[in-house]
């Protein structure tokens, strides 16, 4: 079902934390939330399930307004970050709950309950209780709740953070199995970009009750819209280069030598100000310009090695390559530099 | 288990503390099943004589009725101040009053306040009611004399069930009080149930107010039975008979403090985060 935000407001007392927010997510899609803690993300996904009332504005689920729909009638499905199961009941007790409260027959219960049990591959633990089930089966249990109502929109409030970091990783693929297999519009909340990326269909990115930016993983990876977005997504991060055009398509590093410019920005006049973001994979592995520095710190990652190069003029660009031995710390290099994948923005802060 | 210090001095300080109390209660039991020769603490005579009074009415009068009283006593403040508690403390706990905080203010200044100060108040109001002298009467006040202790901790409890759940239920399509009744109540029955055996043995023992707020009716408590018992100008007067009704009049509470002890001990360590 889609589910549309329209001029969404919310605040707490006479903070207003969300100001006219809109927000398209298609049926059958899976969106991120993406945001620093504190920009609004969660306020929106409860104000979507009903814990939170709106200020202003609408919210549909397909053509009905929900806006004064109580939590009750909403039919969302909602994925707590703790999973808020419930201690005192079985597993199977546990997901029976919305059915039995919906009035079900028993044996409908039994049916459906086995189901969804069956989808999230937890058959075998019904009969035990929250507190004997590993985090990942916790959560597969919370999934498993939330979905045997089949709602309209299944929300994911950081489902993943609990977890550590291999079970993380296995969940990330699983929840998203899940979605596509029961076809389900799905709304993630999280501050982990590469959960966003590798889990959802789109990202809207939120900083300060704002969504900034609503676009594919890839193309926002690639053409973010402003410093912030460009800043979020990436890890290792960019690195940004405060300056200015030299006019000549090249830019010029504040108290310091020149880097190319991307073509597209060769006309740039003279003296703009500008700030260039290089992604650690723009450096280092193919490209145009030649870049001399010394290395002045190594990280290996195993299947990966970061660098961090220090230019004449005192820059530090990083790099990150497929892993190699046979350059370490204090070496000179030189290395190309991917001049027209580099990230600019203005002095506001926005992509050129 | 290894210590580093040992553990005997302390034992030894604590048992030369306890002793007088070990003592007093090692002859409460002795002396009511012998009699010792006048002057000496040495018994001499084993005898279930001063306990004729469980099958004797006439040595001081029917003991069962004040049994039973006393219990009807104790269980019916006990289901009045769960009942309450329960329902109050999730209000305070969880729900959005006007006056929250005032209630809540109000609630520990009552529960400082001694009883005592507050009977003559009580008085007037039973009186004005009509249920001085009744035994319902009593109930009621010792119920709300014990609700103020009774709100605040069952809040303590409900405060430490995390509202995700409460969420999660409102979302899974429960009302409210379907969410109270089937996911959060049965999180703080530990503490439903400690403040049950607290007010059940608070009630047990209570005294004071049958003696002021029923002092002729035709009911008696086993508090207000003892007093008649131990009653110093009688000519009777019988020591290991006293110590006989007041070991009888105990047993109970000790079986609850038995059988109850850890939980009870956890109205404190999970009920007073405020």
């Amino acid at each position: 079902m889609q589910v549309t935000l329209k001029d969404f407001t919310k605040s707490f007392d006479d903070t207003t934390v969300i100001d006219r927010m809109n927000l398209t997510v298609e049926d059958g899609e899976m969106l991120a939330l993406l945001g620093p803690s504190g920009c609004g993300k969660s306020t929106t996904l409860f104000a979507i399930c009903g814990i939170h009332r709106i200020n202003g504005g609408q919210i549909l689920f397909g053509d009905r307004d929900v806006s004064n729909v109580p939590s009750q009638k909403r039919n969302v499905g909602v994925v707590f970050q703790n999973y808020a199961l419930y201690p005192h009941l079985t597993v199977f007790e546990n997901i029976a709950f919305p059915l039995q409260v919906r009035g079900d027959g028993k044996a409908d219960i039994e049916r459906e309950v086995r189901a969804i049990a069956e989808l999230t591959h937890i058959e075998e633990l019904l009969a035990r209780r929250p507190a004997q089930l590993s985090g990942g089966q916790q959560q597969r249990v919370a999934l498993a709740r939330a979905l045997v109502r089949k709602p309209d929109v299944l929300l994911l409030d950081e489902p993943l953070a609990n977890l550590d970091a291999k079970l993380r990783l296995e969940m990330r693929s699983e929840i998203r199995r899940i979605q596509l297999e029961t076809g389900i519009t799905a709304i993630l909340v999280t501050h982990d970009q590469v959960e966003a990326m590798s889990m959802c269909d789109r990202i809207a990115i939120m900083n300060k009750g704002e969504i900034l930016q609503i676009a594919t993983p890839t193309d926002m990876y690639r053409a973010p819209v402003n410093k912030f977005v460009a800043g979020f997504l990436g890890n290792p991060p960019l690195v940004m280069l405060e300056g200015k055009a030299s006019g000549d398509g090249r830019f010029i590093v504040k108290g310091g030598a020149g880097l190319p410019l991307p073509s597209r920005l060769a006309n740039t006049p003279g003296d703009t100000p500008l700030t260039l973001g290089v992604r650690p994979e723009h450096f280092g592995a193919s490209g145009g310009s030649e870049i001399s520095g010394t290395i002045t710190f190594v990280e290996p990652q195993g299947r990966e090695t970061l660098f961090d190069v220090t230019l004449e003029d005192g820059v530090v660009l990083r790099s990150i390559q497929p892993a190699r031995e046979d350059v370490s710390l204090g070496h000179k290099v030189c290395w190309p530099l991917d001049a027209e994948k580099l990230l600019a923005f203005d002095a506001s802060g926005q992509a050129v | 288990m290894t210590r580093n210090f040992s553990a005997w001095p302390i034992y030894a300080l604590l048992g030369i503390l306890s002793a007088p109390l070990a003592v007093m209660y090692l002859f409460l039991v002795i002396d009511t099943f012998t009699n010792a020769p006048p002057g000496s603490l040495i018994p001499n005579e084993f005898t279930f004589d001063h306990w004729r009074f469980l099958w004797d009415a006439s040595v001081t009068g029917d003991v069962w009725r004040p049994t039973a009283t006393t219990f009807l006593f104790a269980t019916s403040m006990v289901v009045i101040v769960l009942t309450i508690s329960s329902t109050a403390g999730y209000a305070v706990s969880r729900l959005n009053l006007p006056f929250r905080r005032f209630f809540l203010s109000g609630i520990l200044v009552m529960h400082a306040f001694p009883s005592v100060t507050l009977i003559i108040g009580v008085f007037l109001v039973l009186q004005f009611a009509g249920l001085y002298n009744t035994l319902i009467g009593v109930i009621l006040v010792k119920a709300s004399l014990m609700l103020p202790f009774g709100v605040w901790i069952m809040k303590g409890f409900y405060d430490q069930v995390p509202w995700e759940i409460e969420m999660a239920g409102v979302q899974d399509g429960a009302s409210r009080f379907t969410v109270w009744r089937r996911l959060i109540l049965p999180q703080v029955m530990p503490g439903l149930l400690s403040l049950g055996i607290f007010a059940f043995i608070d009630g047990w023992g209570e005294f004071l107010l049958p003696r002021i707020l029923a002092p002729s009716s035709d009911f008696q408590v086993l508090s207000t039975y003892l007093n008649v018992v131990s009653d110093p100008n009688s000519t009777t007067y019988n020591f290991n008979l006293f110590k006989s009704v007041g070991l009888f009049y105990t047993l109970p509470i000790l079986v609850l403090f038995a059988v109850f002890q850890n939980r009870l001990m956890n109205i404190f360590g999970g009920g007073t985060k405020g």
